[in-house]
């Protein structure tokens, strides 16, 4: 006979880790979290540097601390999680599938699911570098843990491509190891990262960012020797002629994160645009009682926003155990506009919806003295303005619920520039 | 004195080790590379082609037909990854169609079954397939393998039959004493009876060492795109455009891993060590490709990769004794194809050229198989959980895209031939091999290398020699 629980929890970290606590705390006490890594935490566990729970706790913590705080919380709740445990396969019918070295392989019938396994770092196979396959080409995440989990350093002269936050936080991280980092490109014309790395990152430690620069050629029989970063024209093409050398030994990518979602098809769910689940107000996805948050639904630039999602995925299952969730067939789809890279979510059911509903969505490029502009088919029920808005930092609107009305139709996020009268 | 060294370890010098490890001679092979399989055996488009288009009567022909119908129990005693998936050759054009007839017939002149498919069976069995396909020509015997593992087990198989394999041992000189060879390397100089030259792209420099000769070889670029495996499937068969005098054209192939391959290229180079990838001739694959296959999901690749081929100058396998000496072999110019050609490429070396030189009686201990591979995501659950409680390091997930155990990890560490590399085991294992390419598990797979080999995180290759990942201790 298979055993059964009320409420399986893929992934231990941050948001796994903040929706059992949720979930807990509405009611769910059968509950089971399955974190692949030695320890809860997921990739906080490297995250040494301070910059978390500004939101969550009010204070300034490193992720060790950070996530310590959830750890506790998960012990107090005497919530059951297993480590070192990889779930290979979940089946439309929830049956989870789960292996460890103690048990082998285990198959669990789950009530409901929260999906919580965060992300992946896109490799330099993915975006093809060009030039030869040296050792010294590594992602700033694997950088990142084999520094802070490991102990070991791995360049000394260093170029970063790409400005997302992890390759920023490595570049302060290998200069104060001693590593020399010569520089950081960035394909497109803005940063990537947010501000204060950039000013605590970069300017603090005189590195260079090289704007609308990428990686041309790298060069290297068997370690990283040379790489030649070029300018690109506004398609993101090579300007030929515009090359500069670096003779380094390590490549760190920085060239964004990926959610890792490769039991998505098993369950038959197709991905979104962001690569995640699609999931409605509740969080929950196309399939009854299967939920998702945090980097596994669409990457997130501050952990405190992955817990208060995952707060929500967690009150959610509850809801859905005590049958306080059930789907209707009439719903709002929702659609980026002009300007907006996706959208989470992509569904809503006012039937089901609470008072406030949070909005959450990425621009394609920094966009000045912009409104922010929800239509429901086509008419307008809310504006925002921005001075500025940027793909970094990941936009949250509240839409009250009382403006969507009728529970159909097509509700578009769009960004409308200020028309200078 | 051994009686036969064999230069290379490439596939075809694997085989032909293989193949001479079931008769009672001493045999020596010496590898450059820190492994098996490192070259041009390691970066192709890893089909066993069918032999329907090399011209009628050449080596090329012959080899590849006769490879071809070997492979089945080839792979089965070797334990190798090998689907025989067929191969569509498309027409998107009526002219393109008129071709197909042509090549038809040529199949037939090779001995290779083929069928002329329409317009509609071609999008009934492949649903990507561009809409203005014109027809097809099916060749249900075509496949694909996994070139990593074939190199690698019959390396394994020939080391636990008696053979003897150096790696990191370049060839630096041969030379004739008397009656034997005199094979000098950076290490040592070996004495051989026999000489077997399988050293791929620098098989025309290991022929000049003993004698002038009126060919070579050169280096023709290809590259790549690999996509993840993804559902639902891109392709069901070999895809290939018609075929012209730069080869088989872009192909859009799965692998035996559910992978996806498009590519290759074909540029003539100058450069024997030049493995670099090109945006501009990558985005040519590209365009090409999606002529055959619109929507071909490039938001799935996962790496990009050029393989060398030992283009010969003779357009035909150079597979015969040198003129001043029939104890000197040459097998040089494997090009496509080259892979599905290799079995039989093997055979007739020891049968044809080596027997008459070397006395070969059979050894009674031969076993023509390899010690079975663990496959634990082939298994039941039930074969699984029985494995893991004798051994619990199978329950232990390394590789999360591949699902690789470390138990799978530790058998290849543990078997005949030497996985020194986090490269070699990535060839091997496939842990590393998926989309997040190592990103979780390449510091595991490093210090399960560092212990197994008794050696400092510090000194754990990736590929080759100086290709350490890391620097130094933090402080």
């Amino acid at each position: 006979m298979m055993e059964t629980k009320d409420l399986v929890i893929i992934g231990g970290g941050s948001a796994g880790m903040a929706a059992a606590v949720s979930a807990y705390d509405h009611g769910v006490k059968d509950i089971l979290i399955l974190e692949r890594g030695p320890f809860l935490g997921g990739i906080l566990n490297q995250c040494i540097h301070n910059g978390f729970g500004l939101h969550e706790f009010n204070e300034e913590l490193t992720g060790p601390e950070f996530l310590t705080r959830f750890v506790n919380q998960v012990v107090e709740r005497k919530i059951p999680y297993k480590l070192n445990t990889f779930v290979s396969n979940i089946s439309k019918d929830k049956v989870v599938t789960y292996s460890n070295s103690e048990e082998g392989y285990v198959e669990i019938k789950a009530k409901a699911i929260i999906m919580a396994a965060g992300c992946y770092e896109r490799s330099a196979g993915a975006i093809g570098i060009p030039g030869d396959r040296p050792s010294g080409i590594i992602t700033a995440g694997q950088a990142q843990l084999y520094m802070n989990e490991y102990g070991y350093m791995v360049g000394k002269r260093v170029f970063i491509l790409g400005s997302g936050d992890i390759g920023l936080i490595m570049a302060r991280r290998m200069s104060l190891e001693g590593a020399k980092v010569l520089g950081v490109a960035e394909i497109m014309p803005y940063s990537n990262g947010l501000n204060r790395n950039l000013v605590q990152c970069l300017q603090d430690f005189d590195i260079p960012l090289y704007l609308s620069h990428t990686v041309s050629k790298v060069v290297g029989k068997s370690h990283l020797e040379r790489i030649e970063i070029s300018q690109v024209d506004d398609k993101l093409q090579v300007i030929p002629g515009t090359v500069t050398s670096f003779e380094v030994d390590t490549l760190l990518l920085s060239i964004g994160l990926i959610p890792y979602n490769s039991l998505l098809d098993k369950m038959g769910l197709v991905p979104s645009r962001t690569r995640g689940a699609s999931v409605n107000e509740h969080m929950e996805t196309a399939l009854d009682g299967v939920f998702s948050c945090g980097n596994v639904l669409h990457v997130h630039d501050l952990v405190d926003n992955v817990v208060v999602e995952a707060k929500v995925a967690g009150a959610s299952a509850a809801l859905y155990l005590q049958d306080k969730l059930p789907r209707h067939t009439e719903k709002i789809t929702c659609e980026p506009g002009d300007g907006v890279g996706y959208i989470v979510p992509e569904e809503i059911d006012l039937a089901n919806a609470e008072d406030q509903i949070p909005m959450k969505f990425r621009c394609r490029k920094p966009t000045h003295d912009v409104f922010i502009e929800y239509a429901l088919n086509g008419e307008v029920i809310k504006s925002f303005y921005k001075q500025t808005i940027i793909p970094s930092e990941m936009e949250i609107d509240i839409i009250p619920k009382n403006l969507l009305k009728n529970n159909q139709g097509k509700l578009t996020v769009s960004l409308k520039p200020r028309e200078v009268k | 004195m051994v009686d036969i060294i064999i230069i290379g370890a490439g596939v075809v010098g694997s085989l032909i080790a293989r193949n001479l490890s079931q008769y009672e001679v001493s045999v020596l092979v010496l590898e450059k590379e820190n492994d098996v399989g490192d070259v041009t055996s390691m970066a192709n488009s890893a089909i066993v082609h069918s032999g329907y288009d090399p011209v009628p009567g050449t080596k090329k022909a012959l080899y590849n037909v006769e490879g071809n119908a070997m492979y089945p129990a080839l792979c089965r005693e070797l334990d190798v990854p090998f689907g025989p998936v067929g191969s569509l050759t498309i027409a998107l054009t009526d002219a393109q169609v008129d071709v197909l007839k042509d090549l038809q017939k040529r199949g037939s002149e090779n001995g290779v079954e083929t069928k002329l498919l329409s317009a509609d069976e071609v999008k009934a069995m492949e649903p990507n397939i561009a809409p203005d396909v014109k027809g097809a020509l099916l060749c249900p015997s075509a496949g694909v393998v996994n070139p990593f593992v074939l190199t690698a087990h019959a390396m394994e198989n020939a080391l636990d039959n008696g053979v003897k394999l150096h790696l990191d041992e370049a060839v630096l000189n041969v030379k004739r004493v008397k009656d034997h060879f005199e094979v000098k390397t950076a290490q040592a100089i070996y004495e051989a009876k026999v000489v077997i030259n399988c050293a791929g792209l620098h098989s025309e420099e290991i022929a000049k060492m003993i004698e002038p000769v009126d060919w070579k070889i050169n280096p023709r670029k290809g590259e790549y795109y690999v996509l993840d495996h993804y559902a639902p499937g891109l392709v069901n068969h070999v895809l290939f455009p018609l075929p012209s005098e730069k080869g088989k054209g872009i192909l859009v192939t799965m692998t035996t891993s559910g992978n996806y391959l498009v590519g290759p290229s074909s540029e003539v180079i100058d450069d024997k060590e030049d493995f670099s990838t090109d945006a501009l001739t990558l985005a040519d694959v590209k365009r090409q490709a999606t002529m055959m296959v619109p929507n071909i999901p490039f938001r799935e690749q996962i790496r990009v990769f050029a393989g060398l081929r030992a283009t010969p100058s003779t357009h035909d396998f150079i597979i015969e004794a040198s003129k001043s000496y029939k104890e000197f072999i040459n097998v040089a110019g494997i090009e496509s194809p080259g892979l599905a050609s290799s079995p039989a490429i093997a055979m007739h070396v020891v049968d044809e050229l080596a027997a008459p030189v070397i006395a070969l009686s059979p050894k009674k201990s031969y076993n023509p198989r390899v010690k079975k591979y663990i496959n634990l995501q082939s298994m039941s659950l039930e074969e699984r959980n029985a494995l893991i409680k004798k051994d619990p390091s199978f329950g232990e997930t390394v590789c999360n895209c591949e699902k690789i155990s470390k138990g799978e990890i530790l058998d290849i560490l543990g078997r005949s031939l030497p996985c020194k590399t986090i490269k070699a085991l990535k060839k091997r294992s496939r842990a590393g091999f998926g989309k997040c390419q190592g990103g979780f598990c390449q510091p595991k797979v490093l210090l399960l290398l560092a212990e197994y080999y008794h050696i400092s995180p510090l000194e754990v290759l990736y590929d080759k020699d100086g290709s350490e990942i890391l620097a130094k201790e933090s402080k």
